[in-house]
C-alpha cells in the first residue's frame, strides 16, 4: 500500500518523488527477503549465542553444529535423494506421456480431441483430496502403499495432464511441410516423432521437464499421505512433519528451514536460464 | 476411431499414442474419482463394507457449521492469495516497468522483481516452516522486531489474519513477474502518446496498462483462486486448522475425516463438493474470458 501512496506524491513533488518511489519499493523488497536472511543468520548461531543475542543479532562465527546435527537426525541426505529420485522420474515420464498425447492430439488430430483435452484440463484442476482416499485404498490393495513408485505414477499422470494441454497447442502449430516431406521419404509415425518432432520441440520439452521437476519437488499433500515411513519421505514432508517437535530448539528449527530453502534456491539459479528462454518461446507462440 | 478414407495414406491411427496415458489416466484419475463420489453416499470407516446411506452425508454437510466456516476461510484465502496479490502486483509491476525501469535502469527493476519473486520458489511447506520459525511465540523474530509478545498463530482472533498475510507474502511475486512479462508485450507508443497528451500516471495505468494486460490478469486470478481453494500445505504446517477451527479449510477438513476420524464417507462428500466448486469456478472464468476476448 505504501507504494500507492508514494506513487501519488510523485506528481506533486517531482524531483524527490522518484527517490520516494524507489525507497518504498526497496523497503518492500527488503521486507520480502528478510525472512530468508533472518533464518539463515540464525541457522549459523550456537544455542548459547542465540539466547544471548536473540533472533536479530549477527552470528559471531560460522557455527555449523546445528545444521549438521539436524542433517544427521533426520538423515537429510536420504530425504534429498528421495525427492531427487521422485521428481526426476516424474519429470521424465510425464514429458514422455505428454509428447505421446500431444503428438496424437496436436499433429494426428484424432477425433474427439477437444473432449480429450477438456478431460485432461479437468483432471489437472481436480483437488487431490477428491482422489486421495481411493488412491490410498487401491495402492494398499496392490501393495504399492508407502512406496516411491506409487507417488511417481500418480504425479506422472497429474503433470502429464497439464503437459498434454500445453504441448498439444504447441504441436498444433508444427510446420506440416516438414512432416509431409518425411512421410514422402517413407518415415513412419514413430520415426517422424522421434527424429523430427522431438528434436525440433526440444526447447519447449526442456522447459516442461524443469516445471514438472520443481512442481513435484514442491508437492506436499499426496507425498505426506503415501510416504509414511521415514526412509521414503521427501524433503518438504520431512520438514513439515517435524514442525512443533519437542526436540526442535530455536537454532535447530532455523537450520531445518535453511535446509528447505537451499535446494529451492539452487534449482532456481540452475534452471533460471532455461526458464527465461522457455518463457520467450511461449511468448512467440 | 477408424482412419477416414479421405485422408492421405498414413495419416490415421494416431490414437495408438494415447493408449499408455489412457490406461494410467483411468487408474489414477477416473476410477479413483468415481470411487470417491460413490463413497460419499456411504458410511464407511475405511475397513469392512461401506453402508449405503444415500444423501445423508450431504444433508449433514449443509448443516455442519465447521463445513461452512471452512468455506468462509477459503473465501478469505482467495482474497489473500488471488485478489490482494493481483492488486498489489498490478501497481508494483507498472511502477517497476515504466517508472523504475525508465528512471533508474532496467537492472534496478529486475533486482527488485527478483526480490519480490523469491518466496515463490519455495515449496509451500518450507515457506510454512520458515514462518513458523519467524512467528514462534517464544523465540521468533517477528516479536523481536516489533517488541511484542503476540502468539500470532496460536491466538484464535489472529490466526487467520496471520495465515492470510503469509500467503500474500508467498504469492506476490507471481503476478509481478507475469504482469511485467505482459507489459513487455504491450505497445509503448500508446503510453507515450498519452503522456504527451498530459494524461497522469494514474490515468495511463487505468486506461492503458490494465486493458493491455487483461489476459495476464485473468490467468493470474484463475490460477490463484484455484490454488486458494485447494490450499492444504500451509494450513497443515502452520496451524493444523486451529486453534479451534480458526483456520479450518475444506481440504484439511476432508483430510481430518479421511485419516484421523475414519469418517471416509463424510470426507468423500467434502472432497466431492470441493471438486465441484473448483470445476465450476474454472468454467465460469473461462466463459467470462471467452466473452471478453
Amino acid at each position: 500500500m505504501t507504494s500507492v501512496r508514494a506513487v501519488r506524491t510523485v506528481r506533486s513533488v517531482r524531483a524527490p518523488g522518484r527517490w520516494a518511489v524507489l525507497a518504498a519499493l526497496v523497503v518492500l523488497a527488503v521486507a520480502m527477503v528478510s525472512p530468508f536472511v533472518i533464518v539463515t543468520l540464525n541457522a549459523f548461531k550456537s544455542p548459547a549465542e542465540y539466547s544471548a543475542g536473540g533472533p536479530l543479532s549477527l552470528p559471531k562465527g560460522l557455527y555449523l553444529d546445528g545444521i549438521i546435527d539436524f542433517w544427521n537426525r533426520v538423515d537429510f541426505g536420504e530425504k534429498f535423494l528421495n525427492s531427487l529420485l521422485i521428481s526426476g522420474a516424474v519429470a521424465i515420464a510425464a514429458v514422455v506421456l505428454s509428447v505421446l498425447n500431444a503428438y496424437a492430439l496436436g499433429i494426428g488430430r484424432v477425433r474427439g480431441r477437444l473432449w480429450i483435452l477438456v478431460l485432461f484440463l479437468v483432471a489437472n484442476t481436480l483437488p487431490q483430496e477428491s482422489l486421495v482416499y481411493p488412491l490410498y485404498y487401491l495402492s494398499k490393495e496392490v501393495g504399492l502403499y508407502d512406496s516411491k513408485l506409487a507417488v511417481i505414477l500418480i504425479f506422472t499422470v497429474i503433470q502429464a495432464a497439464f503437459g498434454t494441454y500445453l504441448l498439444s497447442s504447441v504441436l498444433g502449430q508444427f510446420p506440416r511441410e516438414i512432416l509431409e516431406a518425411a512421410s514422402i521419404d517413407g518415415a513412419g509415425k514413430w520415426r517422424a516423432l522421434s527424429r523430427i518432432v522431438v528434436p525440433i520441440s526440444r526447447p519447449t520439452l526442456s522447459v516442461l521437464v524443469i516445471f514438472f521437476f520443481i512442481w513435484t519437488w514442491n508437492e506436499f499433500f499426496l507425498p505426506l499421505i503415501f510416504l509414511i515411513s521415514n526412509d521414503n519421505q521427501t524433503v518438504p514432508v520431512a520438514l513439515g512433519v517435524l514442525q512443533g517437535e519437542k526436540m526442535m530448539d530455536a537454532t535447530m528449527s532455523s537450520a531445518s528451514a535453511l535446509l528447505g530453502i537451499v535446494p529451492a534456491v539452487a534449482f532456481f539459479l540452475i534452471f533460471q536460464r532455461t526458464l527465461t528462454r522457455g518463457v520467450t518461446v511461449g511468448a512467440i507462440k | 476411431m477408424a482412419p477416414s478414407p479421405a485422408r492421405p495414406r498414413g495419416r490415421g491411427g494416431y490414437w495408438i499414442f494415447l493408449i499408455p496415458s489412457f490406461v494410467l489416466f483411468l487408474a489414477v484419475i477416473v476410477v479413483p474419482f468415481v470411487m470417491n463420489v460413490a463413497t460419499s453416499f456411504t458410511r464407511w470407516s475405511g475397513v469392512g463394507t461401506p453402508t449405503w446411506i444415500g444423501l445423508d452425508n450431504y444433508t449433514k454437510l449443509f448443516k455442519d457449521e465447521r463445513f461452512w466456516t471452512s468455506f468462509e476461510h477459503n473465501v478469505a484465502l482467495i482474497v489473500a492469495m488471488a485478489v490482494v496479490p493481483t492488486l498489489i502486483g498490478l501497481v508494483l509491476s507498472a511502477a517497476l516497468f515504466d517508472y523504475i525501469g525508465k528512471k533508474f535502469g532496467s537492472r534496478t527493476a529486475s533486482v527488485l522483481r527478483a526480490a519480490y519473486y523469491l518466496p515463490q520458489i519455495l515449496p509451500i511447506a518450507v515457506a510454512g516452516v520458515v514462518w513458523n520459525w519467524m512467528l514462534h511465540p517464544s523465540y521468533g523474530a517477528v516479536n523481536a522486531i516489533f517488541g511484542t509478545k503476540v502468539n500470532w498463530l496460536g491466538d484464535p482472533d489472529l490466526a487467520l489474519a496471520t495465515v492470510m498475510a503469509i500467503m500474500v507474502w508467498f504469492q506476490l511475486g507471481y503476478p509481478v513477474v507475469i504482469f511485467m512479462a505482459g507489459l513487455q508485450r504491450a505497445d509503448p507508443a500508446l503510453h507515450e502518446a498519452a503522456e504527451i497528451d498530459g494524461a497522469s500516471w494514474w490515468r495511463r495505468f487505468w486506461h492503458i496498462t490494465i486493458p493491455q494486460i487483461r489476459p495476464e490478469i485473468f490467468v493470474v486470478l484463475l490460477t490463484c483462486t484455484i490454488a486458494a481453494l485447494k490450499v492444504f500445505g500451509p494450513i497443515f504446517v502452520l496451524t493444523r486448522g486451529g486453534p479451534g477451527n480458526a483456520t479450518m479449510v475444506p481440504s484439511y477438513f476432508s483430510y481430518l475425516n479421511f485419516f484421523q476420524k475414519a469418517n471416509v464417507g463424510y470426507g468423500s462428500a467434502i472432497a466431492t463438493v470441493l471438486a465441484l466448486i473448483i470445476v465450476v469456478v474454472t468454467f465460469l472464468f473461462l466463459r467470462v474470458q471467452e466473452r471478453d476476448a
